[in-house]
């Protein structure tokens, strides 16, 4: 154990935040998903993936600019997200087994992504790649920015379209009791169909912006599971603030585990605090 | 049909022992090796899952506990291989035992919350192992490492090894199917709570079965250890076993001791031929797909499909026509109303019981003789379900005893209550819905009151299948039986345990009048057997027809007991039902 200066701790916790905006802008959807549909998607991850492999092919094969993939692709993964809703409610999948379906999705993408882009390390080099500012000292690069920028902005705005408009009370209604919203002129499939993409293209989002962030490797997909299931947890299914203030709460304690401990110990945070979560207060998930 | 094939593992098995000595080529060995390899994973991992239907996603875990146990004893230490195995089965079934004494306590955590807590602590235990001496970073070599000489060469020995674990996973998964203590877990896998408040010790069965099959993986790890003999953390605790035995155990059909080794059969034949070359991503993605079509199309597996053929089969031999009221009909005679005695069977004192506040049961004190029926009513909401719930010991009293034949029970677990003699029925009726209506009766007999062997229990069965008239519905599953059906069975259930103090919930709610009737007989032949009755009841006929006393409760309180007649002439009882006149 060392303990580190100020300036690289504060560093540190700076760059856990940012990290922590990833997870909770990944977790949104997952979370959506999971506490309104009664669906734990898995394949949100493959989603998160396709997208980034996406994104990194249109900027470094077809030279778009990065942040117009921003535009392009979650259009495209709404609709994914409407069939296989489509699909899962077509065969009245419980929660356990929409796991697993989801799973098989998940391990059908990963093979997508390594048939056309091999297992290699890909990085998507793009301008924005190096840019960074700084405020007091502390580096602020922009696509970690910018990625916390738009998890505050999505989860807000979930937020505010659940509480206030007339489709976010539907979805709170249907949540609650899906057959009794139907009875009182909900319509079920259409909202869950819609729902479910737009966690999928949210999904997308998050994915531009991990091809932005990191280096993309297609067995990566899994390592991602455990820690985002532990902030959707924490933060309360079908919350749309809560993943927010978990995901940069673990981000933060992961980086502050790193500098105090060693990086390899960042993982036991987010699970201690999951299991901590699940035994002593099993009621929130 | 399983004796048979019992004894086809066995032939088969010693038939695999001679390969070695014919000399095949040692690509087959280490192809066959894996085979075994995830048959003990996926046999193990089912012995929790598949039977109590807690489903893990840590059985990484676990096998990984295994393998560093003999990565470290064998390669660290440097202790004789086969000496690390006994360890790494212990090691791997301490670990889960651990995990489970605090997990199991924890009612809220099953289903997906269960899958999700171990699979996070898999996690935990990677990253404690990466991080301390057992690994450290750079994973073990175990190279060189002595194996014992059960075959020709090295790795025929290890050959020979994953063959006989495999085979002893068989038998043992088997041995659980086919014993009382499975009989148990297959309870707690259609309905935990019912199978506690019936006698089952769910607690302490959770934990055997979780010992064993975490003890079973540690021991595939073990010998994994040395196959691969290089051990690294990454490796290790992948994703990829615990999501292996899940598919492999679902495509087999993970209600059946032999389901999940056909679907390790299965995958790990299909993942041969594709991972050769180029074709290991097109293996990988079939996988999945598979693995989609398979809960889609059939979520209960191959061996579930046979299953539900040969429901459907007996459900149609059976006669669909109702024979109960004609069979019933030959003892239709009102039993004299014994006289009780003043002799106590359960004395309750100041019990309460608050929910965070809300006091559903509040300081009541009564007290149940022999032989008698208690009539327990009063309006919607004012604690009769609670009381029920809180003697059959599915609630622990907030305050009181609960004193029964001389002894105080109050806070014990439901199970010991149910082997004390008290038995319950359920107002909506709570089936096993795995199991026929034969196998239900037979389980409650197997666990409540002094307890049966499993086949002395399917004879006992039968006596009171037949006194509730389901004889000829017996081989039939719950969903396929009417609600008055379903209401007798319940009755079955509750007898078979031979009761001293019997329960009945609303046992006569959505019945029709004759069946009424039909159902009051019974109770009064139950009674006249000499079992004490509480009887909570709405339908007042009823009430005033069978009951010795009645006592009424309202907003948890005891307000008037007695007999039936003066009690509901009590003004608090006139009040409690019809409200206050505002003079």
């Amino acid at each position: 154990m060392s303990f580190p200066s100020l300036n690289l701790l504060s560093q540190s916790i700076l760059s856990g935040i940012f990290i922590g905006g990833m997870y909770s802008l990944i977790g949104l959807g997952l979370g959506l998903s999971w506490g309104l549909l009664r669906q734990i998607n898995l394949a949100h991850f493959g989603f998160v993936f396709l997208s980034a492999y996406l994104s990194y092919h249109m900027v470094s094969v077809w030279g778009l600019d990065p942040l117009l993939t921003l535009l392009i692709l979650p259009p495209f993964f709404f609709l994914i997200g409407v069939a296989q809703q489509a699909l899962l409610s077509r065969f009245r999948i419980s929660p356990f087994n929409s796991l697993l379906v989801t799973f098989g999705f998940t391990v059908m993408i990963e093979s997508l992504i390594q048939y056309v882009w091999t297992a290699d390390f890909r990085k998507l080099h793009s301008s924005y790649g190096d840019l960074k500012f700084t405020v007091g000292g502390l580096y602020v690069p922009i696509p970690e920015f910018l990625t916390l920028l738009l998890a505050v902005f999505f989860a807000f705005a979930v937020w505010a379209a659940m509480r206030f408009t007339d489709i976010g009370k539907a979805m709170r209604a249907m949540a609650e009791d899906g057959p009794i919203a139907a009875a009182y002129g909900i319509n079920q499939r259409g909202l869950s169909l819609m729902l479910s993409g737009v966690c999928v293209a949210l999904a997308s989002i998050a994915g531009v912006c991990f091809a932005l962030t990191f280096t993309l490797t297609p067995t990566q997909i899994f390592s991602w599971v455990g820690v985002v299931f532990a902030v959707v947890m924490i933060g309360g299914l079908g919350s749309a603030i809560g993943p927010l203030v978990a995901g940069v709460i673990i981000g933060a304690s992961e980086a502050i585990a790193m500098v105090i401990f060693a990086p390899s110990w960042a993982p036991i945070v987010s699970f201690s605090l999951l299991i901590l979560m699940l035994l002593f207060r099993p009621g929130r998930a | 049909m399983n004796k048979a094939v019992l004894s086809g593992i066995v032939v088969a098995g010693l038939a695999l022992a001679t390969l070695p000595w014919l000399g095949v080529a040692a690509f087959w060995e280490s192809f066959l090796y894996l085979m075994f390899h995830w048959v003990i994973l996926a046999v193990s991992w089912n012995i929790l899952s598949g039977y109590t239907g807690y489903f893990s996603f840590g059985h990484g875990a676990f096998f990984g506990a295994g393998i560093y146990g003999t990565a470290y004893l064998a390669g660290t230490v440097g202790m004789p291989f086969l000496a690390t195995l006994p360890g790494a089965v212990l090691v791997a079934a301490a670990l889960g035992v651990g995990l489970g004494a605090i997990v199991f306590r924890v009612a809220r955590v099953r289903g997906e919350l269960f899958a999700l807590l171990t699979l996070a602590i898999t996690f935990v235990i990677a990253t404690i192992i990466l991080n301390t001496p057992i690994d450290g970073g750079p994973g073990i070599y175990l190279i060189g490492i002595d194996i014992p000489k059960l075959g020709p060469s090295q790795s025929s020995s290890l050959y020979m090894l994953a063959l006989i674990a495999a085979v002893a996973t068989m038998l043992i998964s088997y041995a659980i199917y086919a014993s009382k203590f499975g009989a148990g877990l297959f309870a707690i896998h259609d309905d935990e709570d019912v199978a506690e408040v019936l006698g089952v010790p769910t607690y302490r069965y959770k934990l055997y079965a979780l010992a064993v099959s975490c003890g079973l993986a540690g021991l595939a790890g073990g010998i994994h250890a040395v196959f691969v003999s290089y051990v690294t953390v990454s490796e290790t605790f992948s994703i990829t076993v615990p999501l292996s035995v899940v598919l492999m155990s679902i495509l087999g059909g993970s209600r059946h001791w032999i389901g999940p080794a056909l679907g390790a059969i299965f995958i790990t034949g299909l993942l041969y031929f594709f991972t050769s070359g180029d074709f290991a991503v097109v293996g990988r993605a079939i996988v999945g797909l598979i693995l989609v079509v398979t809960i889609l199309f059939m979520p209960e597996g191959m061996l579930g499909l046979v299953d539900r053929w040969r429901h459907n089969r007996r459900k149609t031999a059976a006669p669909a026509q109702d024979h109960v009221a004609a069979e019933t009909g030959a003892v239709v005679r009102l039993a004299p109303k014994v006289a009780p005695s003043t002799e106590v069977l359960l004395q309750v004192r100041g019990l309460t019981k608050a929910f965070a506040g809300l006091k559903a049961l509040n300081d009541v004190t009564l007290e149940v003789r022999k032989g008698e029926i208690l009539g327990l009513i009063g309006p919607n909401g004012s604690g009769k379900s609670t009381f029920i719930n809180v003697i059959s010991g599915h609630f622990k009293p907030t305050a009181g005893e609960i004193i029964f034949e001389g002894q105080n029970l109050a806070g014990l677990d439901a199970h010991r209550m149910a082997q004390a003699g008290i038995a319950r029925t359920y107002q909506i009726p709570r089936p096993f819905g795995h199991m026929t209506v034969l196998e239900n009766v037979a389980m409650v007999a197997m666990f409540s009151g002094k307890g049966m062997s499993r086949s002395d229990a399917l004879k006992a069965a039968e006596e009171f299948v037949a006194f509730a008239g389901l004889s000829h519905r017996k081989h039939v599953l719950p969903d396929d039986l009417n609600l008055h059906q379903r209401k007798f069975l319940e009755l079955a259930r509750a007898l078979a345990g031979k009761p001293k103090l019997l329960m009945l919930d609303e046992v006569l709610s959505g019945l029709t009048p004759a069946e009424i009737n039909e159902a009051i007989e019974m109770i009064q032949r139950i009674r006249s057997q000499g079992t004490t009755i509480i009887f909570v009841e709405h339908v007042m006929r009823a009430v005033m027809a069978l009951t010795d006393r009645i006592v009424v409760l309202n907003y948890g309180a005891m307000i008037a007991q007695g007999n039936a007649v003066d009690v509901m002439n009590e003004g608090d009882v006139k009040a409690a039902y019809l409200g206050k006149a505002h003079a």
